[in-house]
């Protein structure tokens, strides 16, 4: 059995968003990559999954659509522990082009799991996955918070309303992850770190795909207004305020 | 020239933060405040591979150079001295002198065991009448049939002490010369072997969640395999170990440099006084910018030093002048630091005021500023 599971590159989560002058682009320069939160949980599970599995799990796989940059991140998750990793050197444009992509990369290999985190903390288009097991003709299962393999069946928990379902789906699939996959992302070890770069890191060059997303223009978010300090005693201003300025009661 | 960290590097640097954030900085204030020496957290460091990195493989280690392991404690300074020095101590003083002086049959007998997390070893030269003057240790050793016999005593001996401390190299007088010089051996010394007493020491003001001990030897013997390098060569081991020590202490320098200025940085902006963030008031921006620039200064020295060893270049002269500069410049951010941080920086609450306490060493420990100076000072032929 095999996994494959979908990285992005993404900015660290705690970078301070800046903009291009014309607004017209997130100012790049200076930030620092890392692999996307929800992601790195999925690696964390398929390691999980494939080291209690007895061996019956070969390997596991990364892959990412991106540019040469992106290369530092594939690394990282080759130190965490993925057996090797493909990357289809392209710029991502949206999630049409980055499925199209990787279901095209995927057409001559075999995966039996296909993790996708639910979306990407740049973005957050929470598309990919989907579309890419649409592309690629594979069931898919969405809000997925635990995935156990039992002798030959692949158990799912899906989120719903209230609670979670299993459901044991056919393989090959496509399982969109989310909160509850894994604990931690896990933290490389040293060895790790070493034996990533003796790891396998296949480029691939794109197919002709189109994107159907354009981006216009980017506005950041209105600075926090002053917090407006009543006084204790003065009950009435505040519901005034309340009333009229804030239009809340 | 190339200035630019490798790959592997950015990785180890990340790596070892997000370790340092992730399970010492929680618990890094109540370990210092109980004096507590923390089993776990060792045994994490070592199964993030980070006890031995420089050693190959074969001994147990990940075949790492001295810039990734110097990265490495720098990372972990930025967050907790303590940790730090149970790591620098460890792989500089410890193993150092076991992985360049043993035998093959003694590098396997104990390194590979000392790259877990799991065991730990120390380094014995400094004696309670002899720190600066490390020739005047007292400790000696005589032959006996198939053994040695060690007597004296070993004073601040990092990783000394604690449970899973399985031994140390100990610096002894084999002879003294008619023309009154002393002919220097060193020993390894196991822990359970009779006469060999360990005695932890308490009370100090940093690296308090470190173990620092009183070694004793009392007609101590030891077999002749014992013997670390060869007679006579002790003065040579515990020069070179001190060297490469240096660059560890350099690194905890740095580190707590990094970590007092970042603190500083935040805290500047946060904090309001006179309607405006007090970073806002020239003279603390002022601070803040010479803060950055000594860190700057600082790493990059150091980073070269590392290289020089790296490329097997002489780095001696060097590693004194890291090791003084980056223990002075955190001497400098962390008193500047606390002062930003006002009244709040004396607080225990307050990272920095830990900060503080733990560089307060760096100018001490493995040879003093003034012993730096005088080093530096030989190597300009004065
Ligand atoms: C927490 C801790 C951990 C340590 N770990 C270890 C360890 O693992 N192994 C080990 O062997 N040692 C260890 N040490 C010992 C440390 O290396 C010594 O404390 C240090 O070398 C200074 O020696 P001293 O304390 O005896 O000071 P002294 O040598 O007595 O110095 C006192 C003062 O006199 C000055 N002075 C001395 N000689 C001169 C001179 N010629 N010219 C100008 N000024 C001079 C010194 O600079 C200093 O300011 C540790 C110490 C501490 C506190």
């Amino acid at each position: 059995m095999k996994i494959l599971v979908c990285i992005s590159n993404v900015p660290d989560t705690t970078t301070k968003i800046k903009l291009t002058a014309d607004q017209s682009a997130v100012d790049l320069a200076n930030v620092q990559w890392i692999i996307n939160p929800w992601d790195e949980l999925a690696l964390t599970r398929a390691l999980e999954l494939k080291e209690t599995s007895g061996g019956k799990i070969e390997k596991v796989t990364v892959m990412t659509v991106g540019t040469q940059s992106a290369e530092p991140t594939m690394r990282k998750a080759l130190a965490i522990g993925a057996d090797d990793a493909i990357r289809v050197n392209a710029e991502p444009q949206d999630a049409y082009f980055t499925a199209q992509q990787i279901a095209h990369a995927l057409k001559d290999e075999h995966y039996d799991i296909i993790l996708c985190g639910i979306e990407s903390s740049d973005y957050n288009g929470s598309a990919m996955g989907n579309m890419l097991s649409e592309f690629m003709e594979l069931p898919a299962v969405s809000s997925v918070s635990n995935i156990e393999i039992d002798g030959d069946q692949v158990k799912v928990n899906r989120e719903i309303p209230g609670g979670y379902e299993v459901v044991e789906p056919e393989l090959p699939f496509v399982a969109v992850v989310q909160k509850g996959i894994a604990k931690e992302p896990r933290i490389p070890s040293m060895r790790g770190i070493m034996m990533a770069r003796r790891k396998p890191l296949k480029v691939v060059e794109p197919a002709e795909a189109e994107a159907l997303t354009e981006f216009v223009r980017y506005e950041p978010p209105k600075p926090k207004a002053a917090c407006k300090m009543v006084d204790a005693d003065n009950v009435e201003e505040l519901v005034e305020l309340l009333h009229n300025e804030a239009k809340i009661i | 020239m190339n200035f630019e960290l490798t790959e592997e590097h950015q990785m180890i640097r990340e790596t070892v933060r997000d370790f340092a954030e992730r399970e010492i900085r929680p618990v890094a204030k109540e370990l210092d405040e109980k004096a507590e020496f923390s089993l776990e957290l060792t045994a994490k460091m070592g199964e993030l591979g980070l006890f031995g990195m420089y050693l190959p493989e074969k001994y147990g280690g990940q075949g790492l150079d001295t810039l990734a392991y110097i990265i490495a404690v720098e990372e972990l300074a930025r967050v907790d001295g303590s940790q730090a020095a149970t790591l620098a101590a460890h792989n500089s003083l410890g193993i150092g002198p076991l992985y360049y002086y043993g035998t093959e049959e003694q590098k396997m007998k104990y390194l590979p065991q000392l790259c877990t997390g799991k065991a730990l070893w120390g380094f014995g030269l400094t004696e309670p009448n002899a720190g600066s003057d490390s020739r005047g240790t007292k400790t000696t050793a005589y032959p006996d049939g198939d053994d040695w016999v060690i007597n004296g005593s070993k004073i601040f001996i990092t990783n000394g002490s604690v449970d899973i401390s399985v031994g140390s190299c100990v610096q002894t007088v084999t002879k003294t010369l008619d023309n009154g010089k002393k002919e220097f051996t060193t020993f390894i010394v196991e822990k359970g072997t009779p006469g060999f007493k360990r005695v932890s020491m308490h009370g100090k003001m940093m690296w308090r969640a470190s173990d620092t001990a009183e070694l004793y030897f009392d007609d101590c013997r030891v077999p002749k395999e014992n013997l670390l390098g060869e007679i006579g060569q002790g003065s040579k081991i515990m020069l070179s170990t001190l060297d490469n020590g240096r660059l560890s202490i350099a690194a905890m320098g740095l580190g707590a440099a990094q970590g007092a200025f970042e603190l500083a940085l935040q805290y500047s902006q946060e904090r309001k006084q006179f309607g405006k963030p007090i970073s806002k008031f020239q003279v603390n921006a002022f601070k803040l910018a010479d803060m950055a620039m000594k860190i700057e200064h600082a790493r990059w020295f150091l980073y070269r030093t590392c290289w020089l060893k790296d490329n097997h270049k002489p780095f001696a002269k060097e590693a004194a002048m890291a090791k003084l500069y980056c223990s002075e410049v955190a001497r400098d951010v962390a008193n500047e630091a606390v002062q930003i941080h006002g009244g709040y920086g004396l607080m225990k609450d307050y990272d920095v005021e830990r900060i503080f306490r733990d560089q307060r060493l760096l100018q001490i420990g493995e040879g003093t500023s003034e012993i730096q100076r005088l080093v530096i000072s030989r190597h300009l032929g004065l």
